[in-house]
Protein backbone atom coordinates (compact mmCIF):
# COMPACT_ATOMS: atom_id res chain seq x y z
CA UNK A 1 0.00 0.00 0.00
CA UNK A 2 1.73 3.51 -1.28
CA UNK A 3 0.99 6.87 -0.28
CA UNK A 4 -2.29 7.49 0.36
CA UNK A 5 -3.57 11.70 0.32
CA UNK A 6 -7.17 12.29 2.03
CA UNK A 7 -8.64 14.94 0.11
CA UNK A 8 -11.46 17.52 -0.78
CA UNK A 9 -10.75 19.53 -3.17
CA UNK A 10 -13.22 22.29 -2.22
CA UNK A 11 -10.09 22.55 0.68
CA UNK A 12 -7.26 25.05 0.02
CA UNK A 13 -5.01 23.26 1.96
CA UNK A 14 -6.16 20.00 0.19
CA UNK A 15 -5.64 21.62 -3.40
CA UNK A 16 -1.74 22.75 -2.53
CA UNK A 17 -1.36 19.45 -1.29
CA UNK A 18 -2.90 17.64 -4.65
CA UNK A 19 -0.85 20.55 -7.13
CA UNK A 20 1.79 20.05 -5.44
CA UNK A 21 2.30 15.97 -5.46
CA UNK A 22 0.88 16.04 -9.27
CA UNK A 23 3.38 18.77 -10.62
CA UNK A 24 6.16 16.56 -8.80
CA UNK A 25 5.03 13.11 -9.79
CA UNK A 26 4.85 12.32 -6.65
CA UNK A 27 2.76 9.25 -7.01
CA UNK A 28 0.32 8.99 -4.43
CA UNK A 29 -3.96 7.05 -4.00
CA UNK A 30 -6.59 10.11 -3.96
CA UNK A 31 -8.48 9.44 -1.05
CA UNK A 32 -11.54 11.31 -1.85
CA UNK A 33 -13.54 12.96 1.48
CA UNK A 34 -16.74 14.49 0.94
CA UNK A 35 -16.89 17.37 3.53
CA UNK A 36 -19.98 18.33 2.52
CA UNK A 37 -21.20 14.31 3.03
CA UNK A 38 -20.06 14.16 6.40
CA UNK A 39 -17.16 11.83 5.52
CA UNK A 40 -14.51 13.39 7.78
CA UNK A 41 -16.63 12.07 10.32
CA UNK A 42 -16.77 8.34 9.74
CA UNK A 43 -15.28 5.95 11.97
CA UNK A 44 -12.56 4.69 9.33
CA UNK A 45 -11.47 8.22 8.25
CA UNK A 46 -11.13 8.56 12.41
CA UNK A 47 -8.19 6.00 12.08
CA UNK A 48 -6.15 8.21 9.71
CA UNK A 49 -6.92 11.65 11.57
CA UNK A 50 -8.23 11.39 14.81
CA UNK A 51 -8.84 15.27 14.11
CA UNK A 52 -11.01 14.37 11.97
CA UNK A 53 -10.30 16.55 9.00
CA UNK A 54 -8.70 17.09 5.31
CA UNK A 55 -5.86 16.64 4.17
CA UNK A 56 -4.52 14.32 5.54
CA UNK A 57 -1.78 11.28 4.78
CA UNK A 58 -1.02 7.76 5.61
CA UNK A 59 2.39 6.47 4.24
CA UNK A 60 1.78 2.50 5.26
CA UNK A 61 1.42 2.90 9.05
CA UNK A 62 2.35 6.25 8.98
CA UNK A 63 -0.21 9.36 9.11
CA UNK A 64 -0.26 12.48 9.27
CA UNK A 65 -2.38 15.74 9.45
CA UNK A 66 -1.84 20.14 8.70
CA UNK A 67 -1.07 20.42 5.23
CA UNK A 68 1.99 22.04 5.93
CA UNK A 69 3.09 19.42 7.59
CA UNK A 70 2.51 17.10 4.75
CA UNK A 71 4.36 19.03 2.27
CA UNK A 72 7.19 19.13 4.24
CA UNK A 73 7.62 15.68 4.46
CA UNK A 74 6.61 15.05 0.61
CA UNK A 75 9.64 17.73 0.11
CA UNK A 76 12.31 15.81 1.77
CA UNK A 77 10.34 11.96 0.96
CA UNK A 78 10.18 12.76 -2.55
CA UNK A 79 13.31 15.36 -2.74
CA UNK A 80 11.44 17.88 -5.27
CA UNK A 81 13.53 20.65 -6.54
CA UNK A 82 15.46 22.88 -4.25
CA UNK A 83 13.54 26.01 -5.05
CA UNK A 84 10.14 24.71 -3.56
CA UNK A 85 12.02 24.78 -0.24
CA UNK A 86 14.97 26.11 -0.82
CA UNK A 87 18.34 24.79 1.04
CA UNK A 88 19.50 28.49 1.64
CA UNK A 89 18.83 29.38 5.14
CA UNK A 90 17.60 33.24 4.65
CA UNK A 91 15.10 31.87 1.78
CA UNK A 92 13.79 29.04 3.96
CA UNK A 93 13.48 31.14 6.42
CA UNK A 94 11.22 33.44 3.92
CA UNK A 95 9.08 30.48 2.95
CA UNK A 96 8.85 29.40 6.74
CA UNK A 97 7.63 33.08 7.37
CA UNK A 98 4.76 33.02 5.40
CA UNK A 99 3.61 29.53 6.60
CA UNK A 100 3.67 30.96 9.40
CA UNK A 101 1.92 33.88 8.78
CA UNK A 102 -1.09 32.74 7.08
CA UNK A 103 -2.55 31.13 9.21
CA UNK A 104 -4.58 33.38 11.02
CA UNK A 105 -4.28 35.81 8.19
CA UNK A 106 -4.43 35.14 4.21
CA UNK A 107 -6.04 31.96 5.50
CA UNK A 108 -8.59 32.92 8.58
CA UNK A 109 -9.77 36.20 6.18
CA UNK A 110 -10.02 34.32 3.11
CA UNK A 111 -11.69 31.20 4.91
CA UNK A 112 -14.17 33.50 6.44
CA UNK A 113 -15.29 35.40 3.75
CA UNK A 114 -16.27 32.61 1.42
CA UNK A 115 -18.06 30.68 4.42
CA UNK A 116 -20.11 33.55 4.84
CA UNK A 117 -20.70 34.78 1.79
CA UNK A 118 -21.18 30.68 0.16
CA UNK A 119 -22.70 28.53 2.74
CA UNK A 120 -24.09 31.11 5.59
CA UNK A 121 -26.56 32.10 3.11
CA UNK A 122 -26.87 28.04 2.20
CA UNK A 123 -27.48 26.91 5.34
CA UNK A 124 -29.55 29.85 6.95
CA UNK A 125 -31.66 30.34 3.73
CA UNK A 126 -30.69 34.04 4.81
CA UNK A 127 -28.26 36.09 2.12
CA UNK A 128 -25.12 37.77 3.91
CA UNK A 129 -26.31 41.08 5.07
CA UNK A 130 -24.07 43.54 3.06
CA UNK A 131 -22.42 45.18 6.38
CA UNK A 132 -21.16 42.39 7.16
CA UNK A 133 -19.75 41.80 3.72
CA UNK A 134 -18.00 44.76 3.59
CA UNK A 135 -16.65 44.19 7.16
CA UNK A 136 -14.97 40.66 5.43
CA UNK A 137 -14.21 41.82 2.75
CA UNK A 138 -12.20 44.91 4.54
CA UNK A 139 -10.40 42.30 7.05
CA UNK A 140 -9.80 40.65 3.66
CA UNK A 141 -7.85 43.71 2.50
CA UNK A 142 -5.70 44.42 5.07
CA UNK A 143 -4.35 41.06 5.20
CA UNK A 144 -3.82 40.97 1.19
CA UNK A 145 -1.96 44.85 1.58
CA UNK A 146 0.21 43.27 4.36
CA UNK A 147 0.71 39.98 1.94
CA UNK A 148 2.29 42.33 -0.93
CA UNK A 149 4.21 45.07 1.26
CA UNK A 150 5.72 42.83 3.40
CA UNK A 151 5.85 38.83 1.68
CA UNK A 152 5.79 39.53 -2.00
CA UNK A 153 7.27 42.74 -2.69
CA UNK A 154 8.86 43.79 -5.81
CA UNK A 155 9.94 40.01 -6.35
CA UNK A 156 8.70 37.47 -8.30
CA UNK A 157 8.00 35.37 -5.77
CA UNK A 158 7.50 35.06 -1.89
CA UNK A 159 11.20 33.77 -1.54
CA UNK A 160 12.91 35.42 -4.77
CA UNK A 161 13.63 34.43 -8.25
CA UNK A 162 11.18 30.60 -7.83
CA UNK A 163 8.51 29.73 -6.77
CA UNK A 164 8.03 27.89 -3.46
CA UNK A 165 5.53 26.01 -1.41
CA UNK A 166 4.95 29.51 0.40
CA UNK A 167 3.77 31.13 -3.72
CA UNK A 168 1.25 27.85 -3.83
CA UNK A 169 0.05 27.60 -0.25
CA UNK A 170 -1.24 31.44 -0.86
CA UNK A 171 -2.57 31.46 -4.05
CA UNK A 172 -5.03 28.72 -3.35
CA UNK A 173 -6.48 30.38 0.03
CA UNK A 174 -6.57 33.18 -2.54
CA UNK A 175 -8.78 31.79 -4.52
CA UNK A 176 -11.21 30.49 -2.06
CA UNK A 177 -12.90 34.28 -1.74
CA UNK A 178 -12.78 34.48 -6.12
CA UNK A 179 -14.37 32.09 -6.10
CA UNK A 180 -17.05 33.00 -3.75
CA UNK A 181 -17.25 36.51 -5.89
CA UNK A 182 -14.81 38.42 -4.87
CA UNK A 183 -12.52 39.58 -7.79
CA UNK A 184 -9.44 40.52 -5.58
CA UNK A 185 -7.34 40.36 -8.11
CA UNK A 186 -8.83 42.97 -10.55
CA UNK A 187 -7.63 46.10 -9.16
CA UNK A 188 -4.32 44.58 -8.01
CA UNK A 189 -1.98 44.27 -10.98
CA UNK A 190 0.94 43.10 -9.19
CA UNK A 191 -0.85 40.13 -7.56
CA UNK A 192 -2.70 38.79 -10.66
CA UNK A 193 1.23 39.11 -12.29
CA UNK A 194 1.71 36.50 -9.35
CA UNK A 195 -0.43 34.45 -9.73
CA UNK A 196 -0.14 34.04 -13.47
CA UNK A 197 3.40 33.22 -12.34
CA UNK A 198 2.28 30.95 -10.33
CA UNK A 199 0.28 29.32 -12.09
CA UNK A 200 2.53 28.69 -15.16
CA UNK A 201 4.82 27.59 -12.26
CA UNK A 202 2.57 24.27 -11.13
CA UNK A 203 0.95 23.96 -14.95
CA UNK A 204 -2.23 25.23 -15.57
CA UNK A 205 -3.90 22.94 -17.17
CA UNK A 206 -3.48 21.05 -13.21
CA UNK A 207 -4.21 24.10 -11.27
CA UNK A 208 -7.61 24.52 -13.38
CA UNK A 209 -8.44 20.94 -12.94
CA UNK A 210 -7.79 21.54 -8.96
CA UNK A 211 -9.85 24.15 -8.67
CA UNK A 212 -12.56 23.16 -11.11
CA UNK A 213 -14.61 22.35 -8.26
CA UNK A 214 -14.00 25.16 -5.98
CA UNK A 215 -14.83 27.34 -8.73
CA UNK A 216 -18.43 25.47 -9.53
CA UNK A 217 -19.13 26.23 -5.69
CA UNK A 218 -22.32 28.58 -6.61
CA UNK A 219 -24.25 25.35 -7.80
CA UNK A 220 -23.64 24.03 -4.31
CA UNK A 221 -27.35 23.43 -3.16
CA UNK A 222 -28.45 23.02 0.90
CA UNK A 223 -29.48 19.53 -0.57
CA UNK A 224 -25.75 18.99 -1.13
CA UNK A 225 -25.11 18.99 2.55
CA UNK A 226 -25.24 16.00 4.87
CA UNK A 227 -28.49 17.39 7.29
CA UNK A 228 -26.23 16.71 10.99
CA UNK A 229 -23.47 19.20 9.24
CA UNK A 230 -26.07 21.69 8.30
CA UNK A 231 -26.57 22.57 12.24
CA UNK A 232 -23.02 22.07 12.97
CA UNK A 233 -22.41 24.31 10.48
CA UNK A 234 -25.00 26.76 11.16
CA UNK A 235 -23.57 26.95 14.82
CA UNK A 236 -20.10 27.28 13.94
CA UNK A 237 -20.57 30.36 11.63
CA UNK A 238 -22.59 32.20 13.85
CA UNK A 239 -20.56 31.78 16.58
CA UNK A 240 -17.91 33.48 14.29
CA UNK A 241 -20.12 36.16 13.01
CA UNK B 1 27.07 43.97 15.01
CA UNK B 2 25.79 40.45 15.74
CA UNK B 3 22.32 38.42 16.09
CA UNK B 4 19.57 40.78 17.72
CA UNK B 5 16.57 39.19 19.02
CA UNK B 6 13.66 41.67 19.22
CA UNK B 7 11.64 40.98 22.38
CA UNK B 8 8.99 41.05 25.19
CA UNK B 9 8.91 38.49 27.59
CA UNK B 10 5.07 39.48 27.94
CA UNK B 11 4.62 37.82 24.40
CA UNK B 12 4.42 33.18 24.58
CA UNK B 13 6.41 33.78 21.27
CA UNK B 14 8.75 35.87 22.76
CA UNK B 15 9.18 33.40 25.61
CA UNK B 16 10.13 30.45 23.01
CA UNK B 17 13.08 32.55 21.19
CA UNK B 18 14.49 33.43 24.11
CA UNK B 19 14.43 30.04 25.57
CA UNK B 20 15.51 28.30 22.76
CA UNK B 21 18.52 30.76 22.49
CA UNK B 22 19.39 31.09 25.90
CA UNK B 23 19.57 27.25 26.51
CA UNK B 24 21.62 26.70 23.47
CA UNK B 25 23.81 29.17 24.23
CA UNK B 26 23.52 31.46 20.92
CA UNK B 27 24.58 34.70 21.73
CA UNK B 28 22.16 37.37 20.75
CA UNK B 29 22.08 40.77 21.64
CA UNK B 30 18.48 40.81 23.96
CA UNK B 31 16.84 43.92 22.55
CA UNK B 32 13.81 44.59 24.72
CA UNK B 33 10.61 45.86 23.40
CA UNK B 34 8.22 46.97 25.84
CA UNK B 35 4.80 46.42 24.04
CA UNK B 36 2.91 48.42 26.30
CA UNK B 37 4.81 51.65 26.33
CA UNK B 38 3.70 52.41 23.00
CA UNK B 39 4.87 53.48 19.52
CA UNK B 40 7.51 55.73 21.05
CA UNK B 41 9.63 52.29 22.42
CA UNK B 42 9.08 49.88 19.72
CA UNK B 43 10.45 52.07 17.19
CA UNK B 44 13.60 49.85 17.22
CA UNK B 45 11.18 47.11 16.78
CA UNK B 46 9.01 48.64 14.32
CA UNK B 47 11.97 49.61 11.91
CA UNK B 48 13.16 45.98 11.96
CA UNK B 49 9.86 44.28 11.06
CA UNK B 50 7.13 45.36 8.98
CA UNK B 51 5.05 44.16 10.50
CA UNK B 52 5.40 46.10 13.93
CA UNK B 53 5.30 42.94 15.60
CA UNK B 54 7.70 41.40 18.10
CA UNK B 55 9.29 38.45 17.87
CA UNK B 56 11.60 39.91 15.41
CA UNK B 57 15.25 38.90 14.67
CA UNK B 58 18.12 40.85 12.94
CA UNK B 59 21.32 39.44 11.47
CA UNK B 60 23.16 41.71 10.19
CA UNK B 61 20.91 43.22 6.85
CA UNK B 62 18.39 39.95 7.33
CA UNK B 63 15.32 40.46 9.07
CA UNK B 64 12.70 38.43 10.06
CA UNK B 65 9.39 37.68 11.63
CA UNK B 66 7.04 35.01 12.76
CA UNK B 67 8.06 32.10 15.66
CA UNK B 68 8.16 28.94 13.65
CA UNK B 69 10.55 30.62 11.13
CA UNK B 70 12.57 32.26 13.48
CA UNK B 71 12.86 28.84 15.79
CA UNK B 72 13.67 27.23 12.30
CA UNK B 73 16.58 29.88 11.60
CA UNK B 74 17.98 29.61 14.43
CA UNK B 75 18.18 25.48 15.10
CA UNK B 76 20.03 25.75 11.46
CA UNK B 77 22.31 28.49 12.03
CA UNK B 78 23.72 27.13 14.53
CA UNK B 79 23.39 23.51 14.28
CA UNK B 80 21.37 23.16 17.79
CA UNK B 81 21.27 19.07 18.93
CA UNK B 82 18.84 16.76 16.87
CA UNK B 83 16.10 16.66 18.77
CA UNK B 84 14.72 20.26 18.53
CA UNK B 85 14.02 19.39 15.22
CA UNK B 86 14.80 16.11 13.72
CA UNK B 87 16.36 15.22 10.76
CA UNK B 88 14.27 12.01 11.10
CA UNK B 89 11.52 12.46 8.55
CA UNK B 90 8.72 10.89 10.52
CA UNK B 91 9.92 12.68 13.65
CA UNK B 92 10.64 15.97 12.11
CA UNK B 93 6.62 15.37 10.53
CA UNK B 94 5.20 15.43 14.29
CA UNK B 95 7.06 18.40 15.34
CA UNK B 96 5.82 20.35 11.94
CA UNK B 97 2.20 19.05 12.66
CA UNK B 98 2.32 20.70 16.12
CA UNK B 99 3.57 24.01 15.35
CA UNK B 100 0.91 24.04 12.12
CA UNK B 101 -1.92 23.14 14.66
CA UNK B 102 -0.50 24.98 17.30
CA UNK B 103 -1.99 28.46 15.59
CA UNK B 104 -5.34 28.10 15.44
CA UNK B 105 -6.11 25.87 18.50
CA UNK B 106 -3.88 26.58 21.26
CA UNK B 107 -2.90 30.02 20.34
CA UNK B 108 -6.32 30.96 19.35
CA UNK B 109 -7.57 30.58 23.20
CA UNK B 110 -4.55 30.70 25.41
CA UNK B 111 -3.26 34.30 24.39
CA UNK B 112 -7.52 35.63 25.40
CA UNK B 113 -7.32 34.44 28.53
CA UNK B 114 -4.61 37.53 29.35
CA UNK B 115 -6.86 40.18 27.49
CA UNK B 116 -9.72 39.43 29.09
CA UNK B 117 -8.15 38.96 32.54
CA UNK B 118 -6.07 41.67 32.40
CA UNK B 119 -5.50 44.23 29.54
CA UNK B 120 -8.50 44.69 28.46
CA UNK B 121 -9.74 46.17 32.16
CA UNK B 122 -6.59 47.71 32.23
CA UNK B 123 -6.93 49.12 28.90
CA UNK B 124 -10.77 50.36 28.86
CA UNK B 125 -11.75 50.65 32.55
CA UNK B 126 -14.10 47.59 31.99
CA UNK B 127 -14.77 45.17 34.32
CA UNK B 128 -13.75 41.18 33.92
CA UNK B 129 -15.91 39.66 30.76
CA UNK B 130 -16.49 36.78 32.78
CA UNK B 131 -18.46 34.75 30.15
CA UNK B 132 -16.00 35.55 27.51
CA UNK B 133 -13.96 34.15 29.59
CA UNK B 134 -16.03 30.81 30.29
CA UNK B 135 -15.96 30.94 25.87
CA UNK B 136 -12.25 31.11 26.14
CA UNK B 137 -11.54 28.71 28.88
CA UNK B 138 -14.15 26.08 27.22
CA UNK B 139 -12.26 26.45 23.60
CA UNK B 140 -8.77 25.81 25.43
CA UNK B 141 -10.27 22.74 26.91
CA UNK B 142 -11.09 21.35 23.98
CA UNK B 143 -7.49 22.04 22.16
CA UNK B 144 -5.93 20.62 25.88
CA UNK B 145 -8.16 17.57 25.05
CA UNK B 146 -6.70 17.03 21.60
CA UNK B 147 -3.45 17.93 22.29
CA UNK B 148 -3.04 15.11 25.14
CA UNK B 149 -4.82 12.99 23.16
CA UNK B 150 -3.34 13.43 19.49
CA UNK B 151 -0.19 15.31 19.87
CA UNK B 152 0.92 14.11 23.24
CA UNK B 153 -0.77 10.65 23.88
CA UNK B 154 1.66 8.27 26.41
CA UNK B 155 4.73 9.76 25.41
CA UNK B 156 7.25 11.84 27.22
CA UNK B 157 7.03 14.57 24.83
CA UNK B 158 5.45 15.20 21.65
CA UNK B 159 7.81 13.72 19.16
CA UNK B 160 8.50 10.60 21.75
CA UNK B 161 11.48 10.68 24.18
CA UNK B 162 13.23 13.81 23.94
CA UNK B 163 12.26 17.59 23.77
CA UNK B 164 11.54 19.54 20.53
CA UNK B 165 10.20 22.59 19.54
CA UNK B 166 6.75 21.76 19.29
CA UNK B 167 6.96 20.90 23.20
CA UNK B 168 8.54 24.33 23.89
CA UNK B 169 6.30 26.34 21.60
CA UNK B 170 3.01 24.71 23.71
CA UNK B 171 4.52 25.24 27.03
CA UNK B 172 5.29 28.78 26.68
CA UNK B 173 1.64 29.69 25.10
CA UNK B 174 -0.47 27.40 28.14
CA UNK B 175 1.48 29.49 30.65
CA UNK B 176 -0.38 32.67 29.75
CA UNK B 177 -3.75 30.90 31.45
CA UNK B 178 -1.39 30.20 34.60
CA UNK B 179 0.00 33.88 34.55
CA UNK B 180 -3.44 35.50 34.67
CA UNK B 181 -5.07 32.81 37.27
CA UNK B 182 -6.04 30.20 35.47
CA UNK B 183 -4.34 27.42 35.92
CA UNK B 184 -5.17 24.89 33.24
CA UNK B 185 -2.56 22.47 34.48
CA UNK B 186 -4.57 21.99 38.05
CA UNK B 187 -6.94 18.97 36.82
CA UNK B 188 -4.48 17.44 34.25
CA UNK B 189 -2.19 15.10 35.54
CA UNK B 190 -0.79 13.93 32.88
CA UNK B 191 0.12 17.64 31.03
CA UNK B 192 1.16 18.78 34.92
CA UNK B 193 4.17 15.85 34.45
CA UNK B 194 4.49 16.92 31.01
CA UNK B 195 5.47 20.28 31.68
CA UNK B 196 7.80 19.13 34.27
CA UNK B 197 10.27 17.35 32.02
CA UNK B 198 9.71 20.34 29.63
CA UNK B 199 11.06 22.35 32.50
CA UNK B 200 13.74 20.15 33.40
CA UNK B 201 14.80 19.81 29.69
CA UNK B 202 15.64 23.38 28.98
CA UNK B 203 16.77 24.20 32.55
CA UNK B 204 14.48 25.54 35.53
CA UNK B 205 16.42 28.54 36.10
CA UNK B 206 15.71 29.77 32.65
CA UNK B 207 12.30 28.64 32.30
CA UNK B 208 11.49 30.50 35.47
CA UNK B 209 13.45 33.95 34.62
CA UNK B 210 11.90 34.02 30.64
CA UNK B 211 8.41 33.58 32.90
CA UNK B 212 8.92 35.82 35.67
CA UNK B 213 6.95 38.55 33.82
CA UNK B 214 3.85 36.96 33.15
CA UNK B 215 4.01 35.57 36.34
CA UNK B 216 3.63 38.85 38.13
CA UNK B 217 1.20 40.05 35.73
CA UNK B 218 -0.05 41.97 38.22
CA UNK B 219 3.02 44.40 38.50
CA UNK B 220 1.54 45.36 35.21
CA UNK B 221 -1.05 47.28 36.44
CA UNK B 222 1.28 49.68 38.12
CA UNK B 223 3.13 49.60 34.82
CA UNK B 224 2.66 53.59 33.36
CA UNK B 225 0.61 52.49 29.75
CA UNK B 226 1.14 55.10 26.97
CA UNK B 227 -1.89 57.09 27.19
CA UNK B 228 -1.81 57.59 22.82
CA UNK B 229 -1.26 53.62 22.93
CA UNK B 230 -4.37 53.19 25.16
CA UNK B 231 -6.40 55.32 23.08
CA UNK B 232 -5.26 52.95 20.06
CA UNK B 233 -5.36 49.90 21.69
CA UNK B 234 -8.86 50.47 23.68
CA UNK B 235 -11.57 49.98 20.23
CA UNK B 236 -9.71 47.29 19.00
CA UNK B 237 -9.81 45.08 22.34
CA UNK B 238 -13.51 45.79 23.01
CA UNK B 239 -13.93 44.25 19.83
CA UNK B 240 -12.03 41.38 21.07
CA UNK B 241 -15.25 40.69 23.57
CA UNK B 242 -17.58 40.72 21.08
Amino acid sequence: MGLELYLDLLSQPCRALYIFARSNKIPFEFKRVQLAKGQHKTEEFRKVNVLMKVPALRDGSFTLAESIAILLYLVQKFKTPDHWYPSDLQKRARVDEYLSWQHVNIRAKGSKLFLSKVLLPLITGQPLPPEKLEFLTEELNVVLKQFEEKFLQDKPFIAGSEVSLADLVALVELMQPVCAGYNLFEERPKLAEWRRRVEEAVGKKLFQEAHEEIMNVKNLTADHFAPELIENFKQQLLKQN
Amino acid sequence: MGLELYLDLLSQPCRSIYIFARSNNIPFEFKHVELFKGPSNSEGAGKVSLLKKVPALKDGDFTLAECTAILLYLSRKYNTPDHWYPSDIQKRARVDEYLSWHHTNIRANAPKTMWIKVLIPLFTGQPLASEKLQEVMEGLSTSLKQFEERFLQDKAFIIGSEISLADLVAIVELMQPVGVGCDIFEDRPRLREWRRRVEDAVGKELFFQAHEMILNIKELSNIQIDPQLKEQLAPVLMKMLK
